[in-house]
């Protein structure tokens, strides 16, 4: 761990109309750190990731990201094609629903390729042989790459879409809820795989989730989300070993009951 | 109605001015989709109502007219359009694309050069090259003010993956000047060489999108592709039966109930002046 935070999310705010939808966040995210971002379903987990994406702006607050050619920058006050080349080069985003995130009518392979393409990719070769090396890495079989997703199984789309995002080595992921609606053993799995990834390629993320296993499993530190507020925030182990807020106590709770 | 009622070209003058101001900050931003305000034609879409606007909006009454469909004088479409110009603007017309000061095309680009002073009108059914893959047309206009352009290639790997090579022959895709990727219309690619460093002024209009937009003389025009799949400007691989044209884009023909077919040139006035030089195909009797 450096000393210099990758992201540095600073009294994010986020309303629609007269309701929270995330109110004052604070954090620090460090190379190579995965957070955790946990509470119940209308918290503000979506609203505060996707603010931290840009992919809604938020009302107050900065949302700096160490870049790599010009150091920390605030993406919220950046330009728009600025912002954009961060998310198709540094930035990856993971959706719950697959088919947001993917283009259903394009093959697996140009799927993977896009991202390539739109940094300038202009061997098709090239292309082709990466999207076959990401395919593998992400344990869908080569003989697939030219298959449209909508063929695939869900578990299958999640995996593509993952290769989709990491195939142009970006530092930092967010993901909303990356085995939200899937099968348990097809969760366990790909969460093996995510694992893997953020291990092998030093990857740094924010991850949301209102599944426990989820984060203990992934997680290295951990926030607590309450009506649009951070309620708690802490090494993931101790948080939930130790719950402090008597919401993170209730949460922990009731996942032991199930 | 009588003739008389219409003013000249058909549209009132306001439109004209309107279109033409569309058409010049078309030409100003080569390759750029400009929007406007497409009138109801006394024709249906897809009869060229885009390209016929363009054309009312550039006519003068010294301009001598030629309309062509796939490269053919005397279809319906053509036939059609070139009337109502005689009728409404009363310029004279012609086949001969030397004589033409302003031609419509649907489908083609004339085999002959073109020179300065001319005009080429092309009708276009969809000018959004990104429409295939990208729906959202608020999508679409910010990839293009960001140069945003992966998806076009995505376009073409996906030919390659399921095909073995770049299948696409119509409305090929190609960048103007280094900056916006632009639909040329449904021509063959074999004509989208012709684009490029074209002494021509090239007017596109979308009657139904409501877009136009435009080649300055002169303007660089390069067809997307890839290193290792390079772009090829392929045409069947015959002489022209009539004329023995061998650089000529080729339709094929049924020539009887047998089977038995012919190639011969899409231009049909190319064809007709290379015959009348002298030159013979195979084919001619
Ligand atoms: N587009 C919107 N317009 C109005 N209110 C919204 C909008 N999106 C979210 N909200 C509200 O903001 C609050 C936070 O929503 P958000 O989607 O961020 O929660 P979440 O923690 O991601 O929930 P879930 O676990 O169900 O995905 C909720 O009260 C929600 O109703
Ligand atoms: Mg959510």
């Amino acid at each position: 761990m450096t000393d210099q935070p990758l992201l540095s999310v600073r009294n994010i705010s986020r309303h629609y109309g007269a309701h929270i939808g995330c109110e004052d966040v604070s954090f620090d995210l460090y190379p190579g750190e995965v957070m955790g971002i946990v509470g119940e379903s209308g918290s503000g987990k979506s609203t505060l990731l996707n603010c931290m994406a840009g992919h809604l702006t938020p009302d107050r607050g900065q949302v700096v990201f160490d870049t790599r050619a010009d150091g920390p920058r605030d993406t919220v006050t950046m330009s728009e094609p600025e912002r954009r080349m961060l998310s198709r080069t540094d930035w990856a985003f993971v959706h719950q629903h697959a088919r947001d995130g993917l283009r259903m009518g394009v093959s697996a392979g140009g799927n993977v390729g896009e991202r390539l393409m739109a940094v300038g990719a202009r061997n098709y070769g090239d292309i082709r042989t990466k999207a076959t090396d990401w395919l593998g890495r992400v344990e869908i079989d080569a003989t697939r790459i030219d298959d449209r997703p909508s063929t695939f199984s869900g578990g299958m789309q999640q995996r593509l879409q993952i290769a989709r995002n990491l195939v142009t080595g970006p530092r930092l992921v967010f993901m909303d809820e990356p085995t939200g609606g899937l099968d348990v053993s097809v969760q366990a799995r790909l969460l093996d795989l995510l694992r893997g990834l953020v291990r092998d390629m030093g990857l740094s993320a924010v991850i949301v989730t209102h599944d426990l296993a989820v984060v203990r499993l992934l997680a290295d530190r951990l926030m607590v989300m309450k009506s649009g507020r951070v309620v708690e925030q802490g090494l993931t182990d101790q948080v939930l070993d130790d719950p402090q807020h008597g919401y993170t106590q209730l949460l922990v709770s009731s996942v032991l009951q199930v | 109605m009588t003739e008389q009622a219409y003013n000249f070209a058909y549209l009132d003058e306001q439109t004209k001015r309107m279109i033409r101001r569309a058409i010049l900050k078309g030409l100003a931003i080569p390759g750029y989709q400009v929007p406007f305000a497409s009138r109801e034609m006394p024709m249906p879409y897809g009869w060229g109502t885009g390209g016929v606007q363009v054309s009312a909006a550039v006519l003068c009454p010294e301009d001598r007219m030629k309309v062509i469909d796939q490269g053919a004088d005397d279809t319906t479409n053509a036939v059609s359009i070139r009337s109502f110009f005689e009728r409404t603007a009363g310029v004279e017309t012609t086949t001969s694309t030397a004589e033409a000061s302003v031609i419509q095309t649907r489908h083609r680009v004339p085999e002959m050069a073109l020179s300065e002073g001319q005009i080429l009108v092309y009708q276009v059914p969809i000018p959004e090259p990104l429409r295939f893959l990208e729906p959202r047309e608020s999508e679409t206009r910010k990839m293009h003010s960001l140069e945003e352009y992966g998806l076009m290639h995505v376009k073409l790997y996906e030919d390659i993956a399921r095909h073995g090579h770049i299948a696409t022959a119509y409305a090929y895709p190609v960048k103007v000047e280094g900056r916006y990727v632009m639909d040329p219309s449904p021509i063959p690619k074999f004509d989208n060489p012709k684009l490029s460093d074209c002494a021509a002024i090239q007017l596109f209009g979308a009657g139904r999108e409501q877009r136009i937009y435009a080649l300055p003389p002169y303007t660089s025009v390069v067809s997307l592709d890839f290193e290792d799949h390079p772009f090829e400007a392929s045409k069947p691989d015959h002489p022209c039966g009539l004329c023995g044209a061998e650089d000529s884009y080729l339709d094929e023909v049924i020539m009887d109930d047998a089977g038995g077919r012919m190639f011969v040139c899409s231009d049909t006035d190319f064809c007709e002046a290379r015959r009348l030089a002298g030159h013979k195909g195979k084919d001619a009797a």
